[in-house]
């Protein structure tokens, strides 16, 4: 089981280094420069900070549902 | 028929409703009555969740703040909803795969200790308390100002539907109500949304008309509010006023603040296995998203409505919401430059928080503000920000079943939410107080009537705070995020993540961040909110990001005591060994 759980870790940790990128990187610590690039009516830093960095919070929690799901798989029959 | 009648119409259907599946849903075993007998759908339970998390304030307040706040206001965007992805990540499925019915009930079995279970409470009870106090209010403001009829009886009424599903039905009825209440909040929320970015940028979709032209110019929304804050003299709309690093910090603490709140991590305790546990919070954040990213474009549409349809306008002129925001109290006027229009500029118009008025009215027909009058600045407006998202579909010109609409989802909001904070109190006393603690020989009847009892005290001294509101009713939400990010949260992760944390250490951590970050936000927001300013802050931290101070103290306190203390018997390592596996 050991195997399992830094499996489990690693896919935590590799997830929310992301997590932490879209928000306080992107959101806050680099929104200022990101603001130079536009995307239609957004400066791109501001659109991170209110409304980007959900989208993908979002979207990390389903990627972390299918890696869990598919580990789990993986180590059904080893356990009992 | 007349806006007032529709209005009664919406609110009386939706109760109905409510309390219809309270009868349906009625509560049969403890199972029952503290996680809806494990057997709630991911997706149902993620529409509970969100209507849970989503308060009177997230509905009515949070579009204002960002109105007024700018890009400011993405720290609650982000910290409101980044936090679930701790929850889903870091404790919802250890949690669920723990299999018990509390909060503090992990922390007293994982600590081995009947004390650590008795801090947990009361952190539980302090937090799910102030939290309560704010949607009571919510309540009565909407009452008064939709249903005019007194906010007394407005509270009252609120009540008394609570009493009915909570009561009764325990979490079962709760989560079914909630999903009933999440549709009519989010449908509410979305509507007017809707009608007001067509009527601003022509498109339809609130998150893209954020970013699009305004309606018969090239000019893109955004770019529009820079350019008239800027001329008024205000921050640039897209711009911050904040130090990144103070940011950095009421983010984070909203964020670990989110994933520690009891009321919240209880309803992933009710879905049927490890898996629905993870998917569900998955589900819940969709469903919140879907109105956090309207709320910065409706805060958008909000302050651009305003500057064209107030700024500079004779008061004789004024529009037909602001005169009845004004009647009751949450909008004033005074005319500082004498030229009978209506200025809106930095600073505040008056001294004091709220504008108290006297009998009478001004040579205009305004109501006569009685506060001083603040000499540093042109500003003769107060705009109660917790009046944006109602007065909306008025300032928009929308139809009167909007209108009506957004009275039913304001009062969704914020019975789900009282609802889900009264289940979590009354559980952590008739379980963890009662039956783990000082009545262990109870039965299971007699538990579920302690349920019951406690819920129906907890809805008395609920409305007692809605018929009294506390001052400090805004103030109180930095401390519950505060307390719950340096108290619940470290103690949940490091019991999950670390196997020599022992009691010794959770119980200190519990009890040193949490005077820590009571003491800051009680020093800076009641005895000296004078010096409540970045040159008096700790590292420049303001009072609602300190909860990350505190849990980071949690956190040393508790790897400290790991030198000092024996390591946790091996039961302990027992459990460990079955959350962590799949």
């Amino acid at each position: 089981m050991k195997s399992y759980w830094k499996e489990n870790l690693k896919i935590i940790f590799v997830l929310l280094s992301i997590w932490f990128l879209v928000s306080f990187g992107f959101g806050i610590i680099f929104s200022g420069w990101l603001d130079q690039f536009k995307i239609g009516g957004f400066k791109l830093g501001f659109w991170f900070a209110q409304q980007g960095s959900i989208f993908f919070f979002v979207i990390l929690i389903f990627i972390y549902v299918h890696l869990m799901n598919k580990l789990d798989e993986k180590y059904k029959d080893e356990d009992k | 028929m007349s806006v007032q009648l529709l209005t009664y119409l919406f609110v009386g259907l939706t109760f109905a409703l409510y309390i219809g599946i309270a009868f349906w849903s009625k509560a049969k075993d403890t199972g029952d009555f503290y996680v809806a007998g494990k057997g709630v759908h991911p997706v149902a339970n993620g529409m509970a969740t969100a209507a849970d998390w989503m308060s009177a304030a997230s509905f009515i307040s949070i579009a204002g703040i960002i109105a007024f706040s700018g890009r400011d206001g993405a720290v609650y965007l982000m910290g409101w909803t980044g936090g679930y992805v701790l929850l889903a990540l870091l404790l919802a499925p250890y949690l669920r795969k723990f299999g018990k019915y509390t909060v503090p009930e992990f922390i007293g079995t994982r600590y081995y200790s009947d004390l650590a279970r008795i801090v947990a409470v009361l952190c539980l009870i302090f937090i799910s308390f102030t939290y309560i106090a704010g949607q009571m209010r919510g309540v009565g403001i909407v009452f008064s100002r939709f249903l005019e009829v007194d906010i007394n009886l407005g509270v009252i009424i609120g009540m008394v539907i609570v009493f009915f599903y909570a009561v009764m039905g325990g979490m079962k009825g709760i989560t079914y109500t909630q999903v009933a209440q999440y549709c009519v909040l989010i449908f509410a929320y979305l509507v007017p949304a809707i009608f007001i970015s067509i009527l601003v940028t022509g498109n339809p979709v609130p998150q893209l008309g954020f970013g699009d032209t305004v309606n018969g110019s090239s000019e893109f929304l955004l770019d529009k509010l820079d350019r008239i804050t800027e001329e008024l003299g205000f921050n640039p709309y897209t711009e911050n006023t904040k130090s990144t690093f103070d940011i950095i910090c009421i983010t984070a603490a909203l964020m670990f603040g989110t994933a520690g709140l009891p009321h919240v991590i209880v309803r992933f305790f009710t879905v049927p296995k490890v898996k629905d546990a993870r998917k569900s919070v998955g589900y819940a954040l969709i469903f919140i998203a879907l109105l956090f990213t309207t709320a910065p474009a409706v805060g958008a549409f909000a302050r651009a409505n305003i500057a064209d349809s107030i700024q500079d306008t004779k008061y004789i002129d004024a529009p037909e919401w602001f005169k009845n925001w004004e009647d009751i109290g949450l909008v004033a006027w005074k005319d500082k430059n004498n030229d009978g229009a209506m200025q809106l500029y930095p600073g505040n118009a008056f001294e004091g928080i709220q504008p108290s008025f006297e009998s009478g009215n001004g040579i205009y027909g305004e109501r006569i503000v009685a506060n001083e009058l603040n000499k540093n600045s042109q500003n003769e407006l107060y705009i109660d920000r917790d009046i944006m998202v109602l007065a909306n579909p008025e300032i928009a010109n929308l139809p009167a079943w909007v209108f009506a609409l957004v009275a039913a989802g304001a009062l969704a909001a914020a019975l789900s939410t009282a609802a889900g904070l009264l289940l979590v109190i009354s559980s952590s006393i008739s379980h963890d107080l009662m039956k783990k603690t000082f009545r262990p020989n109870i039965t299971e009847k007699q538990e579920l009537l302690y349920a019951r009892i406690s819920a129906s005290v907890a809805i008395l001294i609920a409305g007692y705070f809605g018929i009294n509101p506390p001052g400090f009713v805004a103030q109180v939400v930095a401390l519950a995020f505060g307390l719950a990010a340096s108290t619940i949260f470290p103690a949940l992760l490091l019991g999950i993540f670390f196997r020599n944390i022992n009691k010794e250490g959770a119980i200190l951590g519990m009890i040193l961040g949490l005077i820590t970050t009571l003491s800051y936000i009680i020093y800076f927001k009641f005895m000296f909110p004078n010096f409540n300013n970045a040159d008096y802050w700790f590292l420049g931290i303001s009072p609602e990001g300190f909860g990350v101070v505190g849990m980071i103290i949690n956190f040393v306190t508790a790897f400290m005591c790991t030198l000092f203390f024996p390591k946790p018997p091996n039961k302990v390592k027992l459990i460990l060994d079955t959350i962590r596996r799949p």
